[in-house]
């Protein structure tokens, strides 16, 4: 068999082969391939993180209107449960055994093997008194524990739509932002929302290494790459708490909405959305059933009409249209119109209510009387300087917008809108290019037609006359730890309306609440207080038309604006006037001493036709 | 007695019996890493599988001693004897045996376990030698081939009765020794071939096996022959009738697959090349087409065994390998924690005790077969080549001795130990890098457990004794 011999060195030969071959992929595997390592340590580490308390919200006094509370989760490792005395443990917890192993059963099935050493919730938020009787009798129950979790409280329960609420990210808010993961809370509407970046601190994490079944074993690397949480900055708000809730008690049986500036500032002191929601709803394991009412409700609670609904402005545009007039030098403080009872072209009019006639502007915005603004309106628009009506009305237009009507004024509240305010190339839509005259639109004089503000745009403009020609974005962040507010809440907007034209317009809109007989809003007249303001019908062709007012004082140095919207409210000196004027009263003054005026719009309901028209 | 124990020691090949140790000492350092938790205990604590392990080693030790003491003559004595009792406890372990993870491999008296595979292998290795080594065998006979291929597809047989796939595969392993024996490399490069066949059906569609396999035969007809302008038209007729099948006749409705096509193209061509085969009298020829029809009859069989003889698991670990189908939560697992664990040990390793895939269980079975891992992650790719490196040179060092034997019985063994050795180095170690199936076997001397361990130092020191005893 020697002649063989030489087959040694062939099979040595091949094992040598086999072994080159072993360690090329083993030096591949382990010196070139990076992978395995990413693999493993995706298969070790685990982050757990950490997370802040949210910021505190303060209203404008420092009172707290956003705290966090501490509740109490029950957790349970199905891996560590063993028997129990379920009868205990359902009498401490007060829920029926059947339920208790029910929900265990439950978390087991879902767990099966690996994540049988994973917490799994078992009862969400018990209250301190169960926590505390769990904490004495804990040994009887292995495999359970308490997870303290810090949610959001509401002191005040106020302005639910102004201060929003959170609930758990959605899968948007997940894959966009590395912050959220399934399960981490994100502001949803309102404060919360708009300044979530502030509030909700810096996320910390620990890492830990981890075996086969998911149990944590050690820090990593001795915690050298562990980072500490930062709690959420404090937001000191604009709001008035007192004020607030006393503009939702008026706003109580009403739809509408109240929104109050101040026009040294643009800083908002109320904003009321009626009808309103408690936010601590949305953080309460065992509210559902009111979430689930809130979010059915045909009055629509979520809906923050103070930045949200559009309705037309009514006669408080007249002021605007009269500034306009006296800017472009198309009619003077005594320019005088003599009114019939309305204004005819054709065989149409527009109709007006018995006063004096004739009348100049002061007076015309005192009686708010239609056929003035009709000719003012036809005046501003048929000026022969500007050779066209398109022109005429493209010039109307740029004043209109300095005032932040017919665009976002972006604020510091989500989801506000932009309001409607038409061009001409819309007109040429309606009645072809060049086929429209003044009188087409004539509507737009008194506030009518193809139109649409929000109550936070009537807010500051009554804000920009009360400051006699510039406005500053309404906002309502006063203050944030640490951090300066956004400078575009402390630039003036000016208009183009220079600052003497404003003088006949809050003689006229002060005599409209002091002036006597002819007045359109002397209910809101408030003893001591010159307040100055001006009623609005907004037509509504689904119903009653809505009531309309805006308003400030005191007249010289004001403190406060106003807008008050009341829907199917009827004429603005119905509704939307006394409201606007305890509001200022109560902001000024802090007590009212008009008991009589409380009591007749507190008692006031106007939800009852609005239920009628939904059937 | 002195005198011969003196000449025991002096004669014995220390390398072997360094690289042994130094094995063993590797195996109880990384089955305590593998084994390793906070609560750990000491390394020799016999409540944990590394104390275990060193009292396995103890033991091993004495049977070392024992086999060297032994008479030389004794293992070519008995070989018959030993290799008959190992049948008839296989055979007893097929009828009283327990059945473990599908296996029935174990054979328990009282509360004593041994799988009687392993001695099983022993007793062929030394009876493959002793049917083998006298003078008048010839391998080339057909009666002396049948009787050594009986030695080992008998115990084989019965290995894959327990379905102990992974123990009975080793006894391919002796094919190194039929090869050192005489056996016509034809046979291997047939056997290589083959499984190279069985591999390419599964990775490749039925077309393109075909055309590879057709190629392959032209190709070699061409260059062996220098009959280049009759491959070309052979080439040239095969593509015609194909296309014509598959493309044109589908013009008539008539449907035929594209292997379809391929399969009647080459149909009608065979009788032609073997009339020319015969016409030129080219046996060559003759032999290439023949071994054609027989590739590709097996590769369609191919996919019928594999489809129905073989079982689920083993199709996927096959699949798994291959890369055709991976499932990393099912058969892929282990083998996908294993890669991540070598793979993550990088140049230097992670330090002993530092591995954390090893650490934190990953990795199923990782003190018995899939001890590599900690190697791998642990002392990363310098620890991995010192452990092949010290197998090579067991190895290498193994065939010397072999060869520098007089007597045939003595150097086939060595043959025996360096095939079942090298066997399940190659596949444990291949399995936990993904290249191999994974097959339930130990890594020799390092994995867990006495019964493989003692097995193998038998095996070893058997062939270390025969050497002692070369000039008696």
């Amino acid at each position: 068999m020697n002649e063989f011999a030489n087959r040694k060195t062939y099979i040595i030969g091949f094992i040598i082969l086999i072994c080159g071959v072993i360690l090329s992929r083993l030096f591949y595997m382990q010196v070139v391939d990076s992978t395995y390592k990413r693999a493993s340590d995706r298969n070790v580490l685990r982050y757990e993180i950490q997370y802040p308390a949210r910021g505190l919200i303060f209203d404008r006094n420092g009172e707290l209107l956003v705290g966090n509370q501490t509740v109490y989760d029950i957790m349970v490792i199905p891996r560590e449960v063993k028997d129990f005395d379920t009868l205990a443990l359902s009498n401490i917890l007060e829920i029926p055994k059947y339920q208790i192993r029910s929900t265990l059963e439950t978390i087991k099935g879902k767990a099966k093997k690996l994540a049988a050493y994973q917490p799994a919730l078992f009862r969400k938020q018990v209250s301190a008194e169960v926590y505390a009787m769990l904490q004495e009798k804990w040994f009887r129950f292995p495999g359970f524990y308490v997870q303290p979790r810090s949610i959001r409280s509401y002191p005040r329960k106020l302005a639910g739509n102004l201060i929003g609420y959170i609930g758990e990210a959605d899968t948007a808010n997940v894959s966009g932002d590395p912050f959220y993961v399934q399960g981490s809370y994100i502001g949803k509407i309102g404060i919360e929302r708009s300044y979530e970046n502030i509030l909700r601190g810096k996320r910390g994490v620990s890492i830990y290494m981890r075996d086969v079944y998911n149990r944590v074993k050690e820090s990593y690397a001795g915690g050298a790459y562990d980072t500490v949480a930062v709690a959420g900055s404090d937001i000191i708000c604009s709001i008035d708490a007192d004020l607030q809730e006393y503009g939702e008690k008026l706003m109580q049986n009403k739809v509408g909405s109240v929104v109050a500036l101040e026009p040294a500032t643009g800083e908002i002191l109320a904003m009321v959305s009626a009808p309103n929601f408690d936010p601590a709803i949305y953080i309460d394991a065992h509210r559902a059933a009111e979430r689930a009412e809130v979010g059915l409700d045909p009055l629509k609670p979520l809906f923050n009409r103070a930045v949200m609904a559009q309705y037309p402005p009514g006669s408080t545009f007249k002021t605007l249209n009269a500034l306009i007039a006296l800017q472009e030098g198309t009619a003077t403080p005594a320019t005088t119109y003599s009114c019939d009872g309305g204004y005819h072209y054709g065989k149409r009019k527009v109709g007006c209510h018995g006063h004096p006639s004739p009348i100049n502007m002061v007076q015309s915005v005192q009686m708010s009387c239609n056929t003035y603004y009709c000719h003012l309106f036809r005046g501003i628009l048929d000026n022969p300087t500007y050779g066209s009506t398109q022109n005429g009305f493209n010039v109307w237009r740029r004043h209109i917008e300095s005032f932040g009507i017919g665009r976002k004024l972006d604020t510091d509240i989500p989801n506000e809108l932009r309001g409607i305010l038409p061009t001409a190339a819309t007109y040429d839509r309606m009645h072809g290019v060049g086929r429209w005259k003044s009188l087409s639109i004539i509507s737009l004089s008194i506030g009518q037609g193809e139109l649409g503000v929000t109550p936070l745009h009537m807010a500051n403009y009554a804000a920009t006359i009360a400051n006699r020609g510039f406005y500053y974005t309404p906002h309502v962040a006063r203050q944030i730890k640490g951090q300066k507010l956004d400078k575009r809440f402390l630039t003036p907007h000016p208009t183009t309306i220079s600052f003497s034209h404003f003088n006949p317009i809050v003689q006229g809109m002060y005599l409209a609440v002091n002036g006597g007989p002819g007045g359109t809003a002397t209910i809101a007249k408030i003893p001591d207080i010159d307040l100055c303001g001006k009623t609005g019908t907004a037509q509504n062709p689904h119903g009653e038309d809505h009531s309309v007012f805006i308003c400030f004082a005191p007249r010289e140095n004001p403190k406060i604006a106003i807008a008050v919207y009341v829907e199917n409210g009827g004429f603005g000196a119905r509704w939307a006037a006394p409201i606007a004027s305890l509001m200022i009263e109560k902001y000024l003054k802090r007590t009212v001493a008009r008991p009589w005026m409380e009591n007749y719009v507190m008692s006031g309901d106007l939800l009852y036709p609005n239920a009628v028209k939904k059937q | 007695m002195q005198s011969r124990s003196n000449n025991i020691l002096s004669r014995l090949d220390w390398v072997v019996v360094f690289i042994w140790m130094a094995l063993m000492a590797i195996s109880v350092i990384s089955i305590y890493a593998a084994v390793y938790d906070d609560e750990a205990r000491g390394i020799f604590d016999l409540s944990t599988r590394s104390g275990m392990q060193a009292l396995w080693i103890g033991v091993a030790l004495i049977i070392a001693t024992f086999t060297l003491i032994i008479e030389s003559r004794f293992y070519y004595v008995f070989a018959q004897i030993l290799y008959g009792l190992s049948i008839l406890l296989m055979i007893a372990t097929l009828i009283f045996g327990r059945e473990i993870n599908g296996n029935k491999s174990w054979l328990y008296v009282g509360p004593i376990g041994l799988q009687p595979v392993e001695f099983m292998k022993l007793a062929t290795a030394l009876m493959l030698a002793k049917i083998m080594s006298p003078h008048s065998f010839r391998l080339q006979h057909f009666s002396d081939f049948m009787k050594a291929l009986m030695v080992v597809a008998v115990p084989m047989a019965l290995t894959f009765l327990q379905h102990d796939t992974g123990s009975a595969l080793v006894f391919t392993a002796f094919i190194i020794v039929f090869y050192r024996a005489g056996l016509k490399p034809w046979i291997i490069m047939t056997c290589i071939f083959l499984i190279f066949l069985f591999i390419l059906s599964l990775l490749l569609t039925e077309e393109a096996t075909l055309i590879l396999l057709g190629g392959l035969v032209l190709a070699i007809f061409m260059v062996t022959t220098r009959k280049f302008k009759l491959g070309f038209i052979g080439v040239a007729i095969i593509a015609a009738i194909t296309c014509t099948l598959h493309y044109f006749l589908l013009l008539f409705d008539a449907e035929f697959e594209l292997y379809e096509s391929l399969l009647i193209a080459y149909a009608s061509i065979l009788p032609f090349a073997i009339i020319y085969a015969l016409w030129n009298k080219l046996q060559y020829v003759l032999l290439l087409v023949g071994l054609f029809v027989l590739s590709v009859g097996l590769s369609f069989s191919v996919d019928y065994i594999f489809d129905n003889v073989l079982k689920e698991h083993q199709r996927n670990r096959i699949n798994d390998t291959l890369g055709i189908v991976s499932d990393l939560k099912g058969a892929g697992y282990n083998v996908y924690q294993s890669k991540v664990a070598i793979g993550s040990g990088g140049f230097l390793g992670k330090g002993f005790l530092e591995g954390t895939q090893t650490k934190f269980n990953f990795i199923p079975e990782q003190s018995t077969d899939f001890i590599f891992c900690t190697i791998g992650e642990e002392w990363g790719f310098i620890g991995s080549l010192v452990v092949v490196g010290l197998y090579l040179l067991l190895l290498t060092r193994i065939l010397n001795i072999a060869e520098r034997q007089k007597k045939l019985f003595a150097k086939l063994c060595g043959y025996g130990v360096a095939a079942i050795l090298f066997f399940h180095m190659g596949v444990n170690i291949g399995m936990t890098i993904g290249i191999m199936p994974v097959v339930g076997i130990p890594l020799p001397f390092v994995s867990y457990g006495g019964s493989s361990l003692w097995t193998f130092t038998i095996l070893l020191f058997i062939l270390l004794k025969l050497d002692v005893a070369r000039y008696e």
